[in-house]
């Protein structure tokens, strides 16, 4: 593998189709635990839990029609709700954020980002106990606006930092033009400055909202019944009455496509995103 | 959670966007976009970390109502001589160096043969990041119970045998699911460096007689090393908390051969509700991460300036 560096760019010739093999090996390779995880979810019990494992068999629709009637529903609202309300509101608070600290910056501009991105590196664990009792004496457990609250937190300096190197793209000269044309700040910022960073928006928004769809750690503390996201629903699934295979693997297909299809339309900016904006 | 903003000494005092010097009204409506954001996470995320210190010196288990007592650093004395803890300790580096080192390695590799041109590139690029986005818990349990299983996992289902993986090599078998997850990751990264790198240089390396490999090493190597060192340190910022593998696939077992830090304290925490105890607990990750974060905080500052350079 390491011998590859060459700066073959346009494979050429017989060792051009052998890198072009190994790619595609390395590619179906990591693929094929998702592949079987969703024909396991086409199986019956009987032939998921074969000895040895079986690749051909009659797809069913059993495992998939069981999840949703074990209310499946109130656990992806609850997801749904929990990512949605949490990335409007990053996006509310970190955009105008982003804009004091690259568009007209406030003195300490560097020390604020600092700041911002120290709160994501240390370890979520260290603040649960006073979360929960906090959480507790609020009467708030099992409340999925408590996992909005959370969610923002943990994804606002992210966002601060993608947000803020989406817009040091916007040309400065097309800024001070507005303002010589006499056009007000929220004229400047509402034609100007958003149109240029939407796509930047959306590729944050993504990014946040797969960080919430997937977020177990506090949900697993937080809530139960009530306000269980996916995850918590997936969980439940295996401890109340023993496992089946075919059932948990549908399940798990269930939940992660949301991401996993945005995931697929948005690769390009994913990247970006997840170096926040550092690495272009 | 606390603040650590080393922003470096010698890095230049010029902001990067328009130097002014505005009076105090300008001022303050240059803040106040920042305010709502900045409010909002420090109220989030530091408040509760000046708790989790109070609570850190206080004996309180919640299971003897009105125990709680001021012991001062009586807690930290106990967690720092705790054998639980410091294989706890052991096990959370363990975990995130193998994860960390493993997938960026793997991550490299990929990325290099994702840098040319082939048929399907888009199609395998698009198999290779899926791993990255299926939920963590539902990749947990799918490794767990699909995978590992010694009766009708995939893997004995392929290799033969009836090997029970999960009992024989816990830490093998968290950090090959976690591997999995983050190859992708890093590939991205990685391979974002690669497609930056001008093909004039390499062009004249090879021109000057470089073979491949030297190419390697001694060009795309070295100008790959920021892109490497932020693909670690983000894999273990995330890493290093794993909690969602260690909670499904081992349980921390067998014994407590796999229990990191974050599942030891979520378990000092609501299985045995030493509050006092866990708090102390935590309080030493925070400064175990402070140290790893330092460095981070300094690649990024590092990064900045190769931002004002252009």
């Amino acid at each position: 593998m390491r011998r590859t560096a060459a700066p073959v760019r346009r494979g050429a010739g017989v060792t051009g189709a052998v890198w072009t093999v190994l790619a595609w090996l390395a590619g179906l390779l990591f693929f094929l635990p998702v592949v079987w995880m969703v024909l396991t979810g086409f199986k019956r019990e009987v032939d998921a839990a074969s000895n040895p494992p079986a690749w051909f068999f009659t797809p069913v629709l059993d495992g998939y029609r069981q999840v949703f009637d074990r209310d499946l529903m109130p656990y992806l609202l609850n997801s749904l709700m929990a990512s949605v309300m949490s990335t409007l509101l990053v996006l509310l608070l970190a955009t105008p954020a982003a804009y004091a600290l690259s568009i007209r910056p406030v003195a300490k501009w560097r020390d604020v980002l600092f700041f911002f991105i120290s709160t994501k590196m240390l370890p979520v664990v260290a603040a649960l106990l006073p979360i929960y009792l906090l959480v507790q004496n609020l009467g708030m457990l099992d409340n999925v606006w408590t996992l909005v609250v959370l969610y923002t937190a943990m994804n606002l300096p992210l966002a601060v930092w993608m947000m803020r190197s989406f817009m040091l793209e916007v040309p400065t000269a097309l800024i001070e033009a507005a303002a010589m044309d006499g056009a007000s700040l929220l004229v400047t910022i509402r034609r100007i400055l958003l149109p240029i960073v939407a796509p930047g928006l959306a590729a944050t928004a993504l990014i946040c909202f797969i960080f919430s769809w997937n977020e177990f750690f506090l949900a697993v503390n937080l809530t139960a019944t009530r306000a269980g996201t996916s995850p918590i629903f997936l969980v439940g699934f295996i401890t109340s009455e023993g496992l089946f295979l075919a059932r948990l693997c549908a399940a798990a297909t269930i939940v992660s496509l949301p991401v996993v299809l945005a995931g697929w339309i948005a690769q390009k900016q994913l990247v970006r995103g997840l170096s926040m904006g550092a690495v272009k | 959670m606390t603040t650590t903003t080393t922003t470096d000494p010698d890095a230049s005092p010029r902001p990067a966007v328009r130097p002014t010097r505005p009076d105090r009204k300008q001022r303050w409506a240059r803040r106040a976009p920042l305010l709502p954001a900045l409010v909002f996470a420090i109220v989030v995320t530091q408040l509760p970390f000046l708790f989790t210190l109070y609570l850190s010196t206080q004996s309180w288990n919640a299971l003897r109502p009105g125990s709680q007592e001021f012991i001062g650093l009586a807690n930290y004395a106990t967690v720092l001589s705790d054998a639980r803890l410091r294989a706890a300790l052991v096990n959370t580096v363990v975990l995130t160096a193998s994860s960390v080192i493993v997938s960026v390695l793997l991550g490299l590799g990929l990325a290099i043969l994702l840098d040319r041109k082939f048929p399907g590139r888009g199609i395998v690029r698009t198999l290779l990041i899926t791993p990255f986005l299926v939920m963590p818990m539902a990749a947990a349990l799918l490794w767990k119970h699909a995978i590992y299983n010694p009766s009708y996992g995939l893997i004995n289902g392929i290799v033969g045998g009836s090997t029970d993986w999960v009992s024989q090599y816990p830490m093998v078998a968290v950090v090959a699911s976690l591997v999995w997850q983050w190859t992708p990751f890093m590939m991205l990264i990685i391979l974002a460096g690669l497609q930056g790198q001008s093909l004039e240089t390499l062009e004249a390396a090879r021109v000057d007689g470089a073979g491949p490999w030297q190419t390697f090493t001694r060009i795309t190597l070295p100008y790959l090393r920021p892109y490497l060192e932020l693909g670690a340190l983000l894999g273990a910022i995330y890493l290093v908390q794993t909690f969602d593998a260690v909670f499904t696939i081992t349980q921390g077992g067998p014994g407590r051969a796999t229990t990191n830090l974050p599942y030891e304290i979520y378990l000092t925490t609501f299985r045995k509700f030493e509050y006092g105890e866990a708090a102390a607990a935590g309080v030493v990750v925070v400064i175990g991460t402070i140290v790893v974060a330092t460095f981070a905080l300094r690649l990024l500052s590092s990064l900045f300036r190769m931002e004002d350079a252009r």
